[in-house]
């Protein structure tokens, strides 16, 4: 067994080490689910935003934080013309056709939005439709009496006409017993229809229709401004989120790790050269200079990390790594290397670098939420990747729309919760693992 | 390329050719203020001629800081020397560099002084002795964990699976010493520098690690370089003994002959320190050279050993070296102007 594998091993005496493991496994289950139900292509495109949208309501807090709450707020309810029975007269030249749409409705709160989607397909001359609102006792409220296109959207919500007769705003007044102009509306509940009739002029011509009454609360994790569901781009922040810092942290560690060795190996003026370049690269201000890239350049999240990787190289590790290397550098065993033929390449590869890797282990775990969170900063300073949806974007997205001075603290919490126990598990299992790889905390 | 062949050397060999020929020999190393500017240099190696034939085994023989190892890892072409000349098997060390140094380090095994430290802890025993025949592009696993297995057998460590598998710190120092003697005989070398083998080994293994060099030398029929500063060991193990003193070679003679007809007054004293397993000894005063090894960047004028030196002569010991073959007997060789 290998004094890998027996580190490893010990790593079962650690509970904080197992809990961080967990939640290390928790990430990447959900990342390995991500990238499995809605592949890359598909994610991008759905967070552009747009009509694959349209039924959802525009900045809902997710279900269970209002149930938790006592709240009653309504869910987005959709009734298609699908769902019901659709009669149809014929007249002389002109068909009837006449669909009531239910809504059923237990909730304590009034809905967001009324939307009607019509669809409907014709030669030549367009179908007339008019739509009535029946409340539960029976009352019928005449609303819109329009010819409708191909594909047009009925806006309830936004019918001044209607607001001015109802006294209140549609979404309201429909909703409600209260007399016109009250303070106070109350919701009353039941099962409300919406009465579709169409008059077609054509033989062949159809009618499609899809009411949508939004909720104020929407799924596990509420949707944005732009009435994107939230619970696709905090999935998909979770791989972005864990690439970007594992390729982060490997790239640097191992890259800085082997110009140190070389450096060390090297001496002379190879050594002075890299010192030197790190010494200017130390001072050189990283988030400035990404800030440039991003505004001059591009803000490609694999730019950004390439960007990371170049200055993270010649880093303060440097110097740590070569204090570690140097005593090394003179081992017996490295002067019997050179005596039986090892060339520079082999000694600094395999004799120089495997022997303090064990210790940079743990700096290599607890490093990679550090590059997650700063993916996260530049998100949130407006430099994230522009199609990727990643968490530092929701937050972006949430300050950029006042989330929290409007209250929507759950477009907040939700990413901001995720940064934090990825820095948590990560941390956990990294503090672990120095207790087990660094020799002066062993026996602490 | 001039890679010389095994059989190159055993014709050598038998034509009487030395193995090793080491003349004029300086390893100087640089101080340097700012990285630059040199001040001075340590005069580590400071003219040393010998030879060294084919199955003969050489002690050099001198306190430390003498210079004894760096002559070895001048040896080795881990230092380059600064002036002089080492041929081995009839080929020219200097300026060799690439595939033909490569080729000479194969032909050179090292035996260090700490066991542990001269075996990577990172790497099982298989892998370390595998290193210097991957290497030498040795391919094939099969015929490497043969030779392998070969080699802990021929060094007792037996059975061979029962070492492979383990790590340096899992061994005895003994069995660590072993396995880098397997390792410096893994490439069938012509010639073995022995840097301090045993001492830092536990005295009851000193004598096992001493006669398994001898055997293997003899098996091999190695030139073998035996580095120590302890005389006690010379006696039973080695041909011929030089002494070293302030990067020089003193003496050099064979070693029942030095050790009983000592020439140099160095090699007296030293010879003098050595404990004697008899009851008297406890209560004899013994003759041991005062003052301290003398500074490698400004050595004392003349020979270096004058301002310890019970005998020497004012007016003549300061101000010339003496030569360093004065020969009283022929393959006794002294550096000292007693012997003029």
């Amino acid at each position: 067994m290998t004094p890998w594998l027996q580190g490893l091993a010990r790593l079962r005496q650690y509970p904080s080490a197992l809990a961080g493991l967990g939640i290390i496994a928790l990430l990447v289950a959900m990342a390995v689910y991500a990238v499995t139900a809605i592949p890359y292509s598909e994610a991008r495109e759905l967070w552009r935003g747009g009509e694959a949208w349209q039924d959802l309501p525009t900045n809902a807090s997710p279900v269970w934080t209002d149930r938790l709450l006592g709240g009653n707020a309504p869910r987005t309810i959709r009734v298609a013309t699908d769902d019901v029975v659709m009669e149809q007269e014929r007249y002389e030249g002109v068909r009837l056709q006449r669909a009531v749409l239910p809504v059923d409705f237990p909730y304590g709160g009034f809905p967001q939005e009324i939307n009607l989607f019509v669809e409907s397909q014709f030669d030549e001359r367009q179908p007339f439709v008019r739509l009535t609102w029946r409340t539960p006792d029976g009352e019928s409220i005449p609303l819109d009496a329009r010819r409708v296109g191909e594909s047009e959207r009925i806006s309830i919500s936004q019918d001044r006409q209607l607001e001015s007769r109802l006294g209140f705003t549609p979404q309201v007044g429909l909703f409600t017993d209260a007399e016109p102009g009250a303070d106070d509306p109350q919701v009353r509940q039941g099962t409300y229809e919406l009465v579709i009739e169409a008059i077609q002029f054509e033989e062949t011509a159809t009618l499609d229709a899809n009411l949508v009454v939004y909720g104020q609360v929407h799924g596990l994790f509420g949707t944005d401004h732009k009435r994107r569901d939230l619970t696709v781009a905090l999935l998909w922040g979770t791989p972005v989120a864990l690439a970007f810092g594992l390729l982060a942290a490997v790239g640097t560690t191992l890259t800085t790790l082997i110009i140190a060795a070389t450096g060390v190996w090297f001496g002379g003026w190879v050594d002075a050269v890299i010192q030197r370049l790190t010494e200017i690269n130390i001072i050189l201000p990283l988030l400035p200079i990404l800030v440039m890239v991003g505004t001059l350049y591009s803000t490609s999240i694999w730019l950004m990390l390439g960007v990371v990787v170049v200055l993270g190289i010649f880093s303060a590790g440097i110097k740590m790594y070569r204090s570690m290397l140097l005593p090394i550098r003179e081992a017996p065993y490295i002067e019997a290397a050179r005596a039986y033929g090892a060339g520079n390449a082999r000694i600094i590869l395999r004799y120089l670098v495997p022997r303090i890797l064990p210790v940079l282990i743990p700096t290599f775990v607890t490093l990679i939420p550090t590059y997650v969170f700063l993916e996260a900063s530049l998100a949130v300073l407006g430099l994230g990747d522009p199609v990727l949806p990643t968490w530092g974007k929701i937050l972006n997205d949430a300050q950029a729309q006042s989330a929290l001075y409007h209250g929507f603290y759950y477009w907040v919490l939700a990413p901001a919760a995720l940064l934090m126990l990825t820095g948590l598990g990560f941390a956990m299992l990294g503090f672990a693992l120095d207790r087990i790889f660094n020799p002066r905390l062993r026996n602490v | 390329m001039t890679t010389p062949q095994p059989s190159a050397s055993a014709s050598r060999a038998a034509r009487g050719e030395p193995v090793l020929c080491v003349e004029g020999l300086q390893t100087h190393f640089d101080l340097r203020q700012w990285g630059f500017v040199r001040v001075g240099s340590v005069r580590a190696v400071d003219g040393v001629d010998f030879t060294l034939d084919a199955g003969e085994t050489v002690a050099v023989v001198g306190e430390s800081g003498c210079g004894k190892s760096s002559l070895a890892r001048t040896l080795l072409a881990l230092h380059r020397p600064t002036d002089g000349a080492i041929r081995f098997d009839g080929t020219p060390l200097n300026g060799l560099s690439g595939s033909a140094l490569k080729a000479y380090r194969g032909r050179v095994g090292y035996v260090q002084q700490d066991p542990y430290g001269a075996l990577p802890p990172f790497m099982d025993i298989q892998r370390i002795l595998a290193e210097p025949l991957i290497i030498h592009g040795v391919r094939g696993r099969a015929e490497r964990a043969r030779r392998i297995d070969a080699a802990l057998e021929e060094v007792g460590l037996t059975p061979a699976a029962d070492t492979r598998g383990k790590f340096p710190h899992q061994l005895s120092g003994g069995q660590q010493q072993r396995v880098v003697i397997a390792r410096a005989l893994l490439l069938r070398p012509a010639m073995i520098i022995a840097d301090e083998p045993v001492s830092m080994l536990d005295a009851s293994v000193r004598v096992e690690i001493l006669e398994l060099l001898r055997r293997v030398q003899r098996e091999h029929h190695l030139a073998l370089l035996y580095i120590t500063h302890d005389l006690s060991t010379v006696r039973h193990y080695v041909d011929r003994a030089m002494v070293m003193y302030g990067g020089r070679i003193v003496e050099q003679a064979p070693v029942a002959e030095l050790l009983a007809r000592p020439g140099h007054p160095y090699t007296e004293a030293l010879l003098s320190a050595l404990g004697d397993p008899d009851a008297d000894n406890a209560h004899r005063q013994r003759e041991v050279p005062g003052g301290e090894p003398p500074s490698l960047i400004q050595p004392p004028s003349g020979c270096r050993f004058h301002p310890r030196c019970r005998h020497a002569m004012p007016g003549k010991c300061e101000l010339e070296p003496p030569p360093p073959d004065f020969r009283p007997r022929p393959d006794h060789r002294i550096a000292c102007w007693l012997h003029e």
